[in-house]
């Protein structure tokens, strides 16, 4: 087992005349906290795709866990240990929290029609246990109190946390969170930032995308930098936090000059 | 309702109530043969449909996979049982070598008709669904050139009924006094095999399988992220689906004593839908209403409507077949805007978490 948990070298993917990726390369370590950042657009949710088996990259590849991820599908991919939430929030809306995250154990767990049917001693010891710890997820990110609660009926934070435990019920070697942070305010976002601090703690690694940048700077071990489907930046929060490629993406150089002298 | 027949957290009260649902079942088929034999009829019609409903319940209420061609799956069982056990082959196997075939059958086309339409949702899954019911019904029409397979729209006669030895469940019998006619004695097969049917979809619900049904229904790519393979588990929920569709065919043949693709049009297969959505999609005991309803309520009607007619004006005015559909359509629109999630709708299961909170401190 190497140091390295996922690698991704020279990921290319266009959609049309849009270069989404062009040739974008890092390695993620295991345990460590992994920022994706840059402007909207830059292709960070692509990755994603792309990493997660719904799209399939025109050239690189992954090497995952020292195994590559080539031609696998969605499913294939979870099965191997990498769970995603989503940017906008896609949880199975009309099932209540406990049983979103029950879904999530599906990847780890046996039964079959025949055994539904018959509920034999083992399907049923298994029911009890995805059960059991669908509901430690729920208490683990907090939305325990909200169990029996539709998931369309949670307040928007606790719909991005249920994602994230449903996300865990896999048992994921790494996460992947596209925007956690998004729409929360700065009290839930100190909370989301203890949370991702425990998963860590707890050994599973993880990808982040994300705009709030206190929240990247004061979380992440290092930070990618994407802008127009290229990376421009990679290293540890501060020192990318003064790239002048980096600054220059944010605010739009020049331009931002020009702005200011109208 | 489920407090009446939760048998682990109130037993007494649980088995009164089975006790007293299993008495008003047995009791039932005579207290319609009173009323008239036709209604004894019409109630094991009404049962072949709930199983039908309970069938494609799995297809659209469960897995979210709108089939406008499940009278296919009905007119596969039918088919199978006609020509195993009639004098069209002269082959006269049990019926209980033949319900299973048919079900396999079934299911083959269930996965038949699964495997093209698997990247397909909404509408567009619901044209070829209804294109694959007609495609079977025309095929059922015309087998019967060059070789004569189905006896085309003539359809197949004589079928056998069900046989266990020598006692047919087609006979008069008086045991203990009682005068157990046909009808009735497939009333009481039909009951058993529905209690199985029910159980049978309570408890793919509540499982792993049913979750991912489920999971697929509501958000495909989220499913997909969780490690579900969508594929498999679509495919699984048209094969069960058709299974039961397939079954409830062997029986309506048996039952019927002759078939023909008339009976296996389109308008079926949308009658099928609405007891689905009627009764509340997702909701198995919505379904069971659902069906019931549908199928007892023309039959009301058409011995209603005269009468009342003749009470009222005197004489009749309407036809009672065409107010009939009239009043049934009505019904359905008035459904539909005030309860649109159906009679049942799909209801939250709470779960109790006993386990649990006996754990914690």
């Amino acid at each position: 087992m190497t140091d390295t948990l996922l690698s991704a070298e020279g990921i290319t993917k266009r959609f049309g005349g849009v270069q989404a990726l062009s040739d974008v390369a890092f390695t993620i370590r295991r345990g460590e906290i992994y920022g994706l950042i840059g402007p909207n657009g830059a292709g960070k949710t692509s990755l994603f795709n792309v990493l997660t088996g719904i799209y399939e990259p025109d050239a690189g590849a992954f090497i995952f866990d020292d195994a590559p991820l080539a031609g696998l599908k969605p499913h294939q991919v979870a099965e191997r240990g990498i769970a995603r939430t989503f940017q906008n929030i896609r949880l199975f809306a009309n099932l209540s929290a406990l049983e979103n995250v029950m879904i999530g154990r599906h990847v780890r767990t046996h039964a079959t029609v025949v055994g539904a049917i018959f509920r034999g001693p083992r399907t049923r010891a298994e029911e009890s246990a995805i059960e059991r710890r669908a509901y430690e997820l729920l208490a683990y990110v907090g939305v325990d109190k909200r169990a029996n609660d539709l998931a369309k009926h949670l307040a928007y934070g606790d719909q991005r946390r249920l994602e994230i435990a449903r996300a865990l019920a896999t048992e994921p070697k790494l996460l992947a969170l596209d925007e956690p942070a998004a729409g929360m305010n700065a009290t839930e976002t100190a909370g989301l930032r203890r949370l991702l601090e425990n998963i860590r703690t707890d050994g599973t690694t993880i990808l982040l995308i994300e705009h709030d940048m206190k929240l990247v700077m004061s979380v992440c071990d290092r930070v990618c930098v994407l802008d127009y489907g290229k990376k421009i930046a990679e290293g540890p929060a501060a020192q990318v936090q003064k790239d002048e490629r980096v600054i220059a993406a944010y605010l739009g150089g020049e331009v931002t000059l020009n702005l200011k002298g109208t | 309702m489920n407090a009446l027949f939760d048998t682990r957290a109130n037993p007494r009260l649980a088995w009164v109530g089975i006790l007293v649902v299993a008495i008003a079942l047995a009791a039932l088929p005579f207290a319609l043969a009173g009323i008239g034999t036709a209604w004894v009829r019409i109630t094991n019609t009404a049962i072949l449909y709930v199983f039908l409903a309970l069938g494609l319940n799995i297809v659209v209420g469960f897995a979210g996979l709108l089939d406008l061609g499940y009278i296919a799956f009905y007119a596969v069982g039918a088919y199978v049982y006609a020509l195993l056990a009639s004098p069209h082959f002269n082959l006269h196997l049990p019926f209980w070598v033949i319900l299973p075939i048919g079900a396999a059958t079934a299911c083959l086309f269930g996965v038949l008709l699964g495997t093209p339409t698997l990247k397909l949702r909404g509408d567009y899954l619901a044209i070829v669904t209804l294109g694959f019911g007609e495609i079977i019904r025309i095929f059922l029409n015309n087998l019967s050139q060059p070789v004569n397979i189905t006896n085309g729209p003539q359809g197949i006669t004589l079928i056998d009924p069900f046989q266990i030895g020598s006692f047919s469940f087609k006979t008069n019998e008086t045991i203990a006094g009682l005068s157990f006619s046909g009808p009735i004695k497939y009333y009481y097969f039909l009951v058993l095999v529905l209690i199985a049917v029910i159980v049978v979809n309570l408890r793919l619900q509540n499982s792993r399988i049913g979750r991912a049904w489920e999971a697929i229904r509501e958000d495909e790519v989220a499913a997909r992220a969780m490690g579900i393979n969508t594929r498999n588990v679509k495919l699984l929920a048209f094969a069960m689906g058709a299974s039961f569709g397939g079954i409830a065919g062997g029986m309506f043949s048996a039952i019927q004593g002759f078939i023909s693709p008339e009976s296996f049009i389109l308008v079926e297969s949308i009658n099928v839908l609405a007891m689905v959505v009627l009764g509340g999609m997702g909701n198995v005991w919505g379904v069971i209403l659902g069906a019931l309803l549908l199928s007892f309520m023309p039959e009301v009607l058409r011995y209603t409507v005269g009468p009342i007619q003749e009470r009222v004006f005197g004489r009749m005015l309407l036809e009672p077949e065409v107010i009939r559909m009239l009043l049934f359509g009505f019904a359905l629109v008035l459904m539909m805007l005030f309860r649109p999630a159906g009679i049942l709708p799909s209801a939250l299961r709470k779960r109790e978490l006993e386990s649990i909170r006996a754990a914690a401190p």
